[in-house]
């Protein structure tokens, strides 16, 4: 491996590995206020890229324009999800919710085949993100390098949502203890509200930056992608944002690599083997924080 | 003096930097009702968790009918932590499951209750012989251990009847009253077939008439089951009544220890219960 | 006297039961008779009955142990697969593996069938041993993401190119042996729904219900809980395997995508609408579902103009997602399905009967 073929891969590695990053943040900010696995996330990230398709091919709105109606559109259906499927069942156990989060990741993949049919429909490119840049040795689209750009300042602008304004607080007093908030007087569903809205608006950026560089979005095109970034939350320490975007970028990287020295066939069988072994040596992942049952 | 069943030798337990239980030694001889008590959050039932194996001790010994059943020191982590004494005393690492314990006959109650609920009381002592069960999952599931089986729904009923379940035997667990809930407890520790039992709390929720009935009912069953008892209790007529020998416990240590009419005149019982008088 | 009559309840049931059986199996026969080999209902109750075994062989994990377990999929792919390639006849192996060529050890090994069934469960039985160790010691979320992750590491290797002499790789199996008649998979799947019904009712059973119910009781009285629930994880993978195996029959060609996280999420709904923690719930739910999805609603795939009214929304996926609104609002708001943790039983009928010949006499009095 040559050194440009290897800042090649590395670039390609932090770039998928950020796309994983933004929409494992939404993974690990809803498990760790609802303790909920959000299996419609993948499909949520599904859902933006027709939207995209909606906007730029159905109804040839400027990419800007579509943009924004995207990202507006992805968090309204976070938000709804949230208050149709999750909320009714806030006293319900555990299991009720995960098995609702199924529900309506096969809802999702139901409607889009019954709307965009099973076929895979082209997605838009836009012109001025597929452009190819050439940087030293390393020739790219403009894509590919500015997504771990833009990763790393959402998590930066996160951050700071999180550790220094008054909804970024209730945030994280609710994930630490969800009853004890409550009876502080935080709003419970507004917290969840706005947990499901920054996600939302992670995983539909994500999607564009997913699709741009692909051909084609089909209904399933969600499913494979949200397990890898559910992995990448687990590994990172499911509920802790530093984590899952750590988490991201690992499994971006290492895939990229395995591709590389053409395994591309088990990159995929590499990431579960290591979310196994993860979760066997550290069942809480890197970051997270260990709970003990009381007897 | 009878024969020791339980000795519970220089156990710590520390969580973190917190020690819960500290230098904890104390002994059970055969046939006894003894009762640890102490202010809530003294590490009571820490010393029953380690006692039955769902926490392994930080450092100490339990030996259980003179066999050394739990062993452990401080080691990883826990070596610079370590706040307790007598370091390097012990040197086994002895650490059954909970399971185990069981099956070497102590048996337990929780202070919360924790039953079967959705399954039906006959269920619930059912569920406690199958450790002594000798089939193997195929000779059971193909109906040729209904000998065993008919023998093990014999001894559970006949267990139900001595304990006055045997009307409720076909209810669900969570639909008896609470007390019932209690005694069903008992009833499902003592299915296990022990030689010691632990009550944690046997007396919590219980009204006043039911407490008094309960001194009764644990002499009773110490006495049918020739059974070796240890509780936790907070009710203190309750303990003084029916305790041969009383060890008190605060911020994880021993403070004192002897019979109750002892314990009763005890300055520094009566110094460490005065904070939580009124919780009583 | 209270144990005399207990007797004769259960005995009541058992005959009570095989009368039920013998009904099944001539309807059956009628339906065999009497039908066309194309009408639905042959393929609807032939499909139900292969989803009530895999769903009462999850309900086993998921239901009754508490272990939330998203890897059925990936254990009937091992047992279709391992079906497949040791029955698929020897005369046209080089037509099904026409890319690749077979393996050499594998060219001129095969199974009857039901030799074949059996090692259809076996090897998703040992395979479920090797990873249950390890696996089951992660806690509710994480085991439910590890067996999904494991059901996709084998439906990845069984499609992968170097398993292409054994697999087939992406190409897929065909000429898979077809049920040898229309009663085989009712039967099959009979045979394993009772052994697992007997296994639930054995002391082994109540063992698993218990640890469901408390796994810190469960243990605090006695239960090995690392053995027990390795125990139902093996089971419930042996029966999944041989559940993948009669798909496998049923379908007569399987890709690797034949079993992708769809197939679990398909059955997991099953055992949800049936109940989690019913047998009787999975399987009535089993018939339910599958009659519904490929059936009743099939109309709802096909444009429909009435008049000169052409009826909105009607076209192919619409079944689907109907469907999954349906599945929603279960989850929703018949948390507890069908049956809840119950199970259908005779004495509650038998009651209905005793009532009524005591009400008899008195004339339609209200007698408590």
């Amino acid at each position: 491996m040559t050194s440009t073929s290897f800042l090649q891969y590395c670039l390609a590695g932090v770039s998928i590995g950020g796309i994983y990053a933004l929409i494992a943040i939404g993974y690990t900010m809803v498990y760790g206020i609802l303790r909920l696995i959000n299996f419609a996330h993948g499909d949520i990230f599904m859902m933006a890229a027709y939207f995209m398709i909606f906007a730029m091919v159905d109804f040839a709105l400027p990419w800007y324009v579509s943009i924004v109606l995207v990202l507006a559109a992805t968090v309204a259906l976070g938000v709804l999800i949230e208050k149709a499927a999750y909320k009714p069942l806030r006293s319900a156990p555990r299991m009720s919710i995960m098995i609702s989060a199924i529900g309506v990741s096969y809802l999702l993949q139901n409607l889009a085949t019954y709307l965009f049919s099973a076929l895979p429909k082209g997605y838009p490119s836009i012109a001025f993100l597929t452009k190819t840049i050439t940087i030293g040795s390393i020739s790219t689209s403009v894509v590919t390098f500015i997504t771990p750009i833009l990763t790393i300042v959402f998590v930066v602008l996160l951050m700071q949502l999180i550790n220094h304004t008054k909804i970024g607080m209730a945030m994280r007093a609710v994930s630490k203890d969800f009853e004890t908030s409550q009876l502080m007087g935080i709003k419970i569903n507004r917290v969840i509200s706005f947990t499901f809205v920054i996600g939302c608006f992670l995983a539909a950026v994500g999607s564009i930056l997913y699709f741009t560089p692909r051909p084609s979005v089909y209904p399933l095109a969600g499913s494979l992608p949200g397990l890898k970034c559910f992995i990448a939350a687990v590994f990172g320490g499911i509920g802790s944002i530093p984590g899952a975007v750590l988490g991201g970028f690992l499994i971006g990287l290492s895939e990229t690599f395995i591709k590389a020295a053409g395994y591309s066939e088990f990159s995929d069988v590499f990431t579960f083997i290591l979310l196994i072994v993860v979760l066997l040596f550290r069942p809480t992942g890197l970051f997270g924080e260990k709970i003990t049952e009381k007897v | 003096m009878s024969e020791t069943v339980l000795s519970v030798q220089d156990v710590t337990m520390q969580f973190g930097g917190v020690v819960a239980v500290n230098n904890l030694t104390l002994e059970v001889h055969e046939g006894e009702i003894v009762s640890l008590i102490g202010p809530n959050g003294a590490g009571k039932t820490t010393a029953f968790n380690v006692i039955t194996g769902v926490y392994a001790p930080t450092n100490g010994a339990v030996t259980f009918h003179g066999k050394q059943i739990i062993s452990n020191f401080p080691k990883g982590k826990m070596e610079k932590l370590y706040a307790g004494e007598n370091k390097g005393r012990y040197k086994k690492t002895l650490e059954p499951t909970p399971d185990k314990i069981t099956k070497m006959g102590i048996a337990r109650t929780f202070q919360n209750i924790r039953l079967f609920k959705e399954l039906t009381v006959l269920e619930n002592v059912l569920i406690a012989k199958h450790m002594r069960m000798k089939a193997n999952i195929f000779a059971d599931t193909f109906l040729l251990s209904w000998k065993e089986e008919k023998k093990m729904k014999e001894d559970s009923l006949e267990l139900l009847r001595i304990l006055d379940l045997y009307d409720v035997k076909d209810e669900i667990a969570s639909s008896l009253p609470y007390g019932k809930q209690r005694h069903l407890e008992i009833a499902r520790a003592l299915a296990t077939e022990p030689t010691l039992l632990l009550l944690d709390e046997p007396a919590a929720g219980l009204n006043p008439q039911e407490t008094d009935e309960l001194t009764a009912f644990i002499q009773r069953i110490r006495d049918q089951f020739h059974l070796t008892v240890f509780m936790i209790e907070h009710h203190m007529n309750l303990v003084m009544d029916i305790s041969d020998r009383i060890y008190v416990i605060d911020f994880g240590k021993m403070i004192a220890s002897g019979t109750p009419n002892e314990i009763q005149n005890n300055q520094k019982v009566i110094d460490a219960y005065l904070g939580v008088a009124d919780d009583e | 006297m209270r144990d005399m009559t207990e007797k004769k309840k259960t005995q009541a049931s058992i005959v009570l039961s095989l009368l039920a059986v013998v009904i099944a199996a001539l309807l059956l026969y009628c339906v065999n008779t009497y039908t066309k080999p194309t009408f639905m209902l042959r393929t609807v109750l032939q499909l139900g009955a292969i989803y009530a075994l895999v769903a009462v062989s999850m309900n086993l994990l998921n239901g009754f142990t508490g272990l939330f377990s998203l890897g059925q999929a990936g254990f009937m792919a091992v047992g279709a697969y391992t079906f497949a390639i040791f029955t698929i006849p020897v005369g046209s192996r080089s037509g099904v593996y026409y890319l690749y060529g077979v393996a050499d050890w594998l060219a001129n090994i095969q199974f009857p069938i039901w030799g074949g069934l059996l090692a259809a469960g076996l090897v998703a039985a040992v395979l479920a041993a090797l990873i249950g160790a390890p696996v089951l010691r992660l806690k509710s979320d994480y085991f439910a993401i590890a067996t999904l992750g494991f059901a996709e590491i084998v439906r990845i290797i069984v499609g992968s190119t170097p398993m292409n002499r054994v697999t087939n790789g992406s190409l897929g199996l065909k000429m898979i042996p077809k049920f040898p008649n229309f009663y085989f998979p009712f039967l099959i799947a009979g045979i394993c729904i009772l052994i697992i019904a007997l296994l639930l009712r054995s002391s082994y059973g109540r063992a698993f219900k218990a640890i469901r119910e408390d796994e810190i009781a469960a243990e605090a009285m006695g239960i090995n809980l690392a053995k027990h629930k390795q125990m139902s994880f093996i089971i419930s993978s042996f029966f999944a395997g041989i559940g993948g195996a009669l798909m496998g029959m049923f379908l007569g060609a399987i890709t690797s995508t034949t079993f992708n996280v769809t197939l679990t999420y398909n059955i997991l709904l099953i055992v949800v609408i049936g109940g989690m923690g019913s047998m009787t719930g999975s399987v009535l739910s089993a018939f339910l579902v599958i009659a519904a999805r490929e059936w009743w609603l099939r109309f709802l795939d096909q444009e429909m103009v009435i008049g000169t009214f052409h009826v909105p929304f009607l076209k192919t996926g619409f079944r689907m997602v109907v469907f999954s609104i349906i599945l929603m609002l279960v989850v929703l708001f018949f948390r507890r399905g069908i049956m809840g943790t119950k199970e259908f039983n005779w004495n509650f009928i038998l009651k209905r009967l005793d009532k009524k010949k005591d009400a008899k006499p008195s004339a339609g009095g209200e007698s408590a």
